[in-house]
């Protein structure tokens, strides 16, 4: 599901998995929904000291992940988080996973459910080259946060970045952080700093519940 | 392969077998209070052992064996055609790899295969103990595993790991010594019976207890055996051991002549495949034994001490756990493998679950297939020498 482009970075860390580690506390307590093969769980538990879970259904993930030393949970997060009780995580993180998603709200209301914080990381379908492909020429965008063709991508739900935000508001969520990459960019510049809905590639949101605990 | 002695074995390639393997019989003096109330004076355990015990003891594995199981998981007994009923998981760079384990592998007691159980001599009477004997829990087990581990000279087992009634030992183990297990890799279990697994006992132990030969359990001291009752239990348990698929898949409604005949004769492939296994399994089996597994089963409720919430009985466990299920196992499905995952990470315990994609059902824990194999491997190296010695 990742982009290719946004694989790697001089750290060694995607720079959408690094964005996420900063806005982690450490020692705390993190599930990591489409956690994939555990890179991020791996640097959180080596850098941060954070403890937790990916839950990924891949079984070959899974299997890497156990490599890793990562604690992991083959399962489906569409067939139900139930075994989560509320408030058990500090943070749920789904890291280009949602748009991948049946449901998408009912998730984003999970995540919610079980952890003070989530942390959710998307492509933009928003972004100025998506929008040119799409109005100008009339063909579904491919881009480096949206790499594979419409037969061939994993995504269902795509959004831009103000569909996401008012979906967060219509489910009594507050935003609590939010930062953009591009592929060339780790941080955007600052176009996409001035104009993240136009032109942010991929984009990082902290978010919590308005009147939940924290 | 000829042996000098004339036996006949299958070509062993040491490269990848344990070889030939040597049961050993170790006795224990002292007393065994179990949970019934009532005690053994004393015990025989035997067990066998694969693999080299590294200089500091850290890399002692215990392997569990389930309901029907015994001592001998890997390698060959001379002249014997099959290994030990895990041997495609058992030595030399397999998932419980004998290169880096030291492997122990015992016949738990009320087995039948050596260690006391109802075939052995009550020291009172004279006579074989038969229905007399202690009816033995999963907790008990574990206290006399832990009483082989201190004469091995295990003070912490770097894993316990076991399928079906075996992986509710290794759950066992992490609950009743925490200090002692340093990894459980639990296969294939439940964290209790469910109404219908206790129901499939219940008729597997009427079927023998109602066979004319069982003499209340004294069939010995008649020199008869409840042959007939035996094989129905085993028959109604390997029904559980399989999944619809596969049942269909390799029998089909296959008829052995081709055609119906308006009888009671065997004639479709599955009848007389379950019978074989019947037949086969009277031949090695005990009755009082069966009868006994099947009771350490229904018992096995670790969470009940405490009003059935099995985070709190999980509390105090330190290990790192992997639970493993199948997908078409229905006997302990993957929702039970997966009331045991909750209730560690609900604790913030240290486990990983996969669920493989299987067609074998329950048996499939004891066959090989790549992925299974792989989730086992990894877990496992990551726990190589995590044990101590005592």
């Amino acid at each position: 599901m990742t982009p290719p482009e946004l694989q790697s970075d001089l750290t060694g860390l995607r720079p959408d998995l690094a964005a996420i580690v900063d806005w982690i506390e450490p020692g705390s307590h993190l599930l990591d929904l489409g956690c994939g093969d555990g890179a991020l769980l791996g640097y959180l538990q080596d850098e941060k000291a954070i403890t937790g879970y990916g839950v990924e259904i891949g079984i070959d993930k899974v299997t890497e992940c156990i490599e890793r030393g990562i604690n992991v949970i083959h399962a489906d997060i569409e067939a139900g988080l139930k075994e989560f009780a509320d408030n058990s995580f500090d943070y749920v993180v789904m890291n280009q996973t949602l748009q991948a998603t049946h449901y998408p709200s009912d998730l984003l209301g999970e995540m919610l459910r079980i952890g003070r914080q989530g942390i959710v990381t998307l492509p933009n379908f928003g972004h100025w080259r998506c929008r040119v492909q799409l109005g100008l020429l009339g063909r579904m965008p491919v881009s480096a946060a949206l790499p594979a063709a419409w037969y061939d991508t994993e995504n269902l739900h795509l959004c831009s970045l103000n569909d996401f935000e008012q979906l967060c508001t219509e489910k009594g969520l507050e935003v609590l952080e939010t930062q953009v990459l591009n592929h060339n960019h780790s941080n955007g510049g600052l176009s996409a700093r001035l104009f993240p809905n136009l032109f942010g590639e991929v984009a990082l949101y902290r978010v919590t519940k308005i009147r939940g605990d924290q | 392969m000829t042996t000098t002695d004339g036996d006949v074995h299958p070509v062993i390639d040491s490269a990848i077998s344990v070889g030939i393997v040597e049961p050993q019989t170790l006795i224990f003096d002292q007393s065994l209070e179990l949970a019934c109330g009532r005690s053994l004076p004393g015990f025989e355990l035997v067990v066998e052992t694969y693999g080299e015990l590294n200089a500091d003891h850290s890399n002692a594995l215990l392997v569990c064996h389930a309901l029907s199981g015994d001592h001998h998981a890997a390698g060959y007994y001379p002249g014997e055609q099959r290994p030990g009923w895990w041997d495609q998981h058992i030595g030399p760079g397999k998932p419980i790899d004998t290169n880096h384990f030291y492997v122990v592998s015992l016949n738990n007691i009320g087995g039948c295969s050596g260690s006391t159980g109802p075939t052995s001599i009550n020291p009172d009477t004279g006579q074989p103990w038969g229905p007399d004997f202690p009816i033995v829990t999963v907790s008990d087990w574990v206290k006399s595993q832990a009483l082989l581990a201190d004469r091995l000279g295990i003070g912490c087992w770097a894993a316990v790991v076991g399928g079906s009634l075996g992986g509710m030992q290794a759950l066992q183990w992490a609950i009743d010594y925490p200090d002692r297990v340093a990894s459980a890799l639990i296969i294939a279990a439940a964290p209790k019976l469910s109404a219908q697994n206790i129901a499939f006992n219940e008729v597997a132990r009427r079927a023998i207890m109602s066979d004319p030969d069982f003499h209340d359990g004294r069939y010995a001291q008649q020199a008869a055996i409840p042959r007939h009752g035996l094989m129905l239990a085993r028959m109604v348990g390997h029904i559980t051991y399989l999944s619809d698929d596969m049942m269909r898949q390799r029998f089909g409604r296959e008829l052995r002549e081709g055609k119906v005949n308006f009888g009671y004769d065997v004639e479709f492939q599955i009848e007389s495949y379950l019978r074989h296994q019947g037949e086969t399994f009277v031949d090695r089996f005990d009755a009082n034994t069966y009868l006994l597994m099947t009771k350490a089963l229904d018992y096995f409720d670790p969470a009940d001490v405490h009003g059935g919430d099995l985070s709190q009985t999980l509390a105090n466990v330190t290990a790192r756990f992997m639970v493993v299920s199948f997908t078409s196992d229905w006997r302990f499905s993957p929702a039970r493998s997966r009331e045991i995952v909750a209730a560690l990470h609900q604790g913030r315990k240290s486990v990983s679950y996969a669920e493989i994609d299987s067609p074998d059902g329950h048996d499939a824990f004891l066959m090989t297939d790549q992925k299974y194999d792989t989730c086992l491997r990894s877990f496992l190296e990551q726990n190589q020498t995590r044990g101590a010695a005592a």
